[in-house]
């Protein structure tokens, strides 16, 4: 049950300061949300300028970048995910703790970027885990990955804690761990995981297909 | 510094029957190359990087090529003495299929390890005499090498919005693969 | 002919490592995995080091964290179109990939440069050169425990030299400037105006930085005498750049090979006696100086004149058959390219000779014996980008 914004207004001119639980709730995390130390490539280096003195990154919130999955709440995965790094990736996932975000940030995260035709480049981070925004871009600049963390502050701040659209650390029935992938002898197996990553409905060859 | 035919006639007055072959290079930059026999290119390259004149005893690049008969393996040689170079090597193994050996420059110059180790992992020539050759970027249980001309991708492109040529008849081959396995989505 | 008998055995030059297995000492040795995943790896690499107690007894570097498939991907794609890829090699001096490549690409094709585009070559590279070190340095420090200090110190700089960078090439890190035959884009008077007042600038930043850690007591006690490196191991393991210099071995490529203008400048080459850490900290430092040097001649210098000659082959071009290696003196090795040409638009064989890769062919030999916190300070001295060790 919301409160009538003019009502929270007066009274707060009053000294009474009327809220649900559900935005202190989400206003607590969503100005303390601690990233990973978590650089891959080149978006790396726009990722550590953004948290340098001039696009100061702790002022959102993200106060300290921590090294251990097991204390953070973001993982920004800002560079090429190659096939050999992918299980890594998919496993410092599992360890972290609910509630936990990733911010796919540039074009080889999202999708494999210029590296899309390498054999040992994985196709989009999104194969084998839930990604909660994405960043395009090469490498994208401090300001784009400001504004990604301000769209994941903004996504925080809608989520109900109760019912349908629940987050999925709220719902017993949602996984949070994903299968980690294994190498094989040409690819890892299995490329990618069903349920993250459905084979999308779109009809292959647009423009010129013979098909 | 010595020019091509100048350093061949140094190998072979210190060891006759090397059989080193000038191979000429015919773009501007005018570097060209000696081939050795993979018998004698250890004593050869002991000879380049102790000579007193040469004194070739930086090794600055070592790669491989992929030829269609044969695969070859380049080295690109300075000196930090004399600061002269290049001085380039070259060596072919005999076929590319079974016989992929050549000698390891590696006790020679340190710095041929781990260069060796890429080109036996992506090119798949087996040094000899190496210490320590296994794969070095891709994983340990790979089985292709990759940097071959006859290397075929493995097919992890399910969504291609705008495929075309060879990777539409890739694309369509592989769909037509996946609709017959149980759990793929149908609309694709 | 007949090969001696030590030649088909021999010894190996340059090995001062023990046997790579030992067997026996297995079960009291502790093997840590130091990455993918680690603070202070610059970037995902992996090290295996098995201690005993503290000490590192055995290290065993895993590479291809983030082999992304360059040199193939260039096979199928023509000469200019690997440009931009250069830039994600060693993603924080992209102008120097760059240039390294054009260079090969001009030595395989015969062309000339004009002389306005070797000058803002030579003042693109020294700053790059310069942001480089500087970051070196920050990097080092943060993980002697600075927490960030200088190298808040060292980016503020840096961002002067990257909104320099955007002004003229439209982009802060890829920059994709250069172009075989010269430059894509003319600078501006205006520019190289902002360029000079920069400049200015960039010599209070050294004072200030050395003030502050040359002599700092943490510092020395943490990198006097670590990782010794000597010059003839240095040189048979193929190491160049700070690295190679810090031991002693006068060998620049700015001065051997003199390319692109470089023999008009008047610069020192600084050395290192010891060849630890802290020789390759201070060369880092004097070397940033000596980038100050250059790059007030050459803005001094500059001519007028076009960036591109009018015969430049930039774009679809078949160069005639025949190979070339062109390499550079990046501010962390040498840094070559070795491209073959069949006659066709893409090149045949493309190949990076990757300085980074190189320079850590030595990381074991230098850590054994050491402390595991050593072994993060050497591996910071080595001063590598994951982009260029797995391309």
């Amino acid at each position: 049950m919301a409160v009538d914004e003019g009502l929270k207004i007066e009274l707060g001119k009053q000294g009474v300061f009327v809220t649900t639980i559900e935005e202190l709730y989400n206003w607590g995390r969503r100005n303390s949300i601690w990233p990973m130390q978590f650089g891959l490539a080149c978006c790396a280096i726009e990722m550590i300028a953004t948290t340098m003195a001039r696009y100061d990154l702790a002022r959102f919130g993200a106060e300290v970048f921590r090294p251990s999955p097991r204390q953070a709440d973001l993982m920004i995965v800002s560079g090429t995910v190659t096939k050999k790094m992918a299980p890594q990736v998919v496993r410092l996932y599992n360890q972290m703790a609910e509630p936990k975000y990733v911010i796919a940030m540039g074009a080889c995260a999202i999708s494999g970027g210029p590296f899309k035709q390498g054999y040992n480049v994985l196709k989009g981070i999104d194969r084998y885990i839930p990604v909660d925004v994405h960043i395009p871009g090469c490498p994208p600049r401090p300001e784009a990955l400001i504004q990604a963390f301000m769209t994941l502050q903004k996504k925080i701040d809608g989520q109900p804690l109760t019912g349908e659209g629940r987050p999925r650390f709220l719902d017993a029935a949602q996984q949070g761990e994903f299968p980690v992938p294994v190498f094989g002898e040409h690819d890892l197996e299995p490329a990618s995981n069903k349920g993250v990553w459905p084979l999308p409905m779109v009809k292959q060859g647009i423009g010129n297909s013979k098909s | 510094m010595k020019t091509v035919e100048e350093i061949k006639s140094a190998i072979e007055a210190v060891l006759p029957g090397a059989g080193v072959e000038i191979v000429s290079n015919l773009s501007p930059s005018g570097q060209h190359s000696l081939r050795l026999k993979p018998e004698c290119a250890l004593a050869v390259a002991k000879f380049l990087r102790d000579d007193a004149e040469l004194k070739l005893d930086y090794l600055s690049n070592a790669t491989g090529v992929d030829w269609p008969e044969s695969l070859e393996a380049v080295y690109h040689l300075y000196s930090v003495e004399k600061k002269h170079g290049p001085v380039i090597l070259r060596m072919k193994t005999a076929n590319r299929t079974d016989q992929v050996e050549l000698p390891s420059l590696t006790p020679i110059w340190r710095s041929a390890e781990f260069q060796e180790r890429e080109i036996f992992d992506l090119y798949g020539i087996v040094f000899t005499g190496h210490p320590d050759l296994r794969r070095l970027l891709m994983w340990e249980g790979f089985k292709d090498h990759p940097m071959r001309r006859d290397y075929r991708e493995p097919d992890d492109f399910e969504y291609e919005p705008t495929a075309h040529d060879e990777v539409l008849k890739r694309s369509t081959e592989h769909q037509a693969a996946v609709a017959g396995q149980p759990g793929s989505e149908a609309g694709a | 002919m007949k090969v001696a008998e030590e030649l088909l055995n021999p010894k190996l030059e340059g090995w001062n490592r023990p046997a790579l297995a030992d067997p026996g000492d297995e079960g009291e040795l502790l093997e840590v995995a130091m990455g993918p995943h680690h603070p202070s790896t610059h970037g995902v690499f992996r090290m295996d080091v098995a201690l005993d107690g503290e000490r590192v007894v055995r290290l065993r570097p895993v590479f291809g964290y983030l082999h992304r498939n360059h040199e193939k991907i260039a096979e199928g794609i023509s000469y200019l179109a690997s440009m931009p890829y250069t830039d994600r090699l060693d993603y924080i001096c992209p102008i120097t990939n760059n240039w390294a490549y054009a260079l090969a690409v001009e030595k395989l094709t015969g062309q000339e440069v004009p002389e306005r585009a070797e000058y803002l070559r030579v003042i693109l590279g020294e700053l790059t050169r310069f942001q480089n070190h500087a970051s070196s340095i920050g990097f080092l420090t943060q993980e002697m425990g600075a927490l960030g200090t200088p190298l808040m110190y060292a980016f503020r700089e840096r961002e002067k030299i990257l909104d320099l960078f955007e002004e003229l090439t439209g982009a802060r890190m890829m920059v994709n400037y250069m172009r075989f035959g010269g430059c894509r884009v003319d600078a501006s008077a205006a520019w190289l105006d902002r360029t000079r007042k920069v400049v200015a600038g960039l010599a209070g930043f050294v004072d200030e930085f050395e003030r502050l850690l040359a002599t700092n007591e943490i510092l020395m006690a943490r990198t006097q005498g670590v990782g010794v490196l000597r010059a003839d191991l240095a040189i048979n393991a193929g190491v160049t750049g700070p690295m190679l210099r810090a031991s002693g071995v006068n060998y620049d490529i700015r001065k051997v090979d003199g390319y692109g203008i470089y023999n008009r400048f008047n610069f020192r080459v600084p050395l290192g006696d010891h060849g630890d850490v802290y020789d390759r900290f201070m060369i880092r430092l004097l070397e940033m100086r000596e980038s100050i040097v250059i790059l007030q001649q050459a803005l001094k210098e500059i001519p007028g004149g076009p960036v591109m000659s009018s015969t430049a082959k930039i774009r679809g071009f078949r160069p005639k058959p025949g190979e070339a290696y062109g390499r550079i003196e990046a501010p962390k090795g040498e840094l070559g390219f070795y491209l073959i040409s069949n006659g066709g638009p893409n090149p045949y064989r493309y190949r990076v000779r990757p300085p980074s890769l190189i320079n850590l062919t030595i990381l074991e030999d230098m850590c054994l014996g050491h402390d595991v916190a050593d072994v993060v300070l050497i591996f910071g001295s080595v001063d590598i980008v994951l982009g260029e060790v797995d391309r």
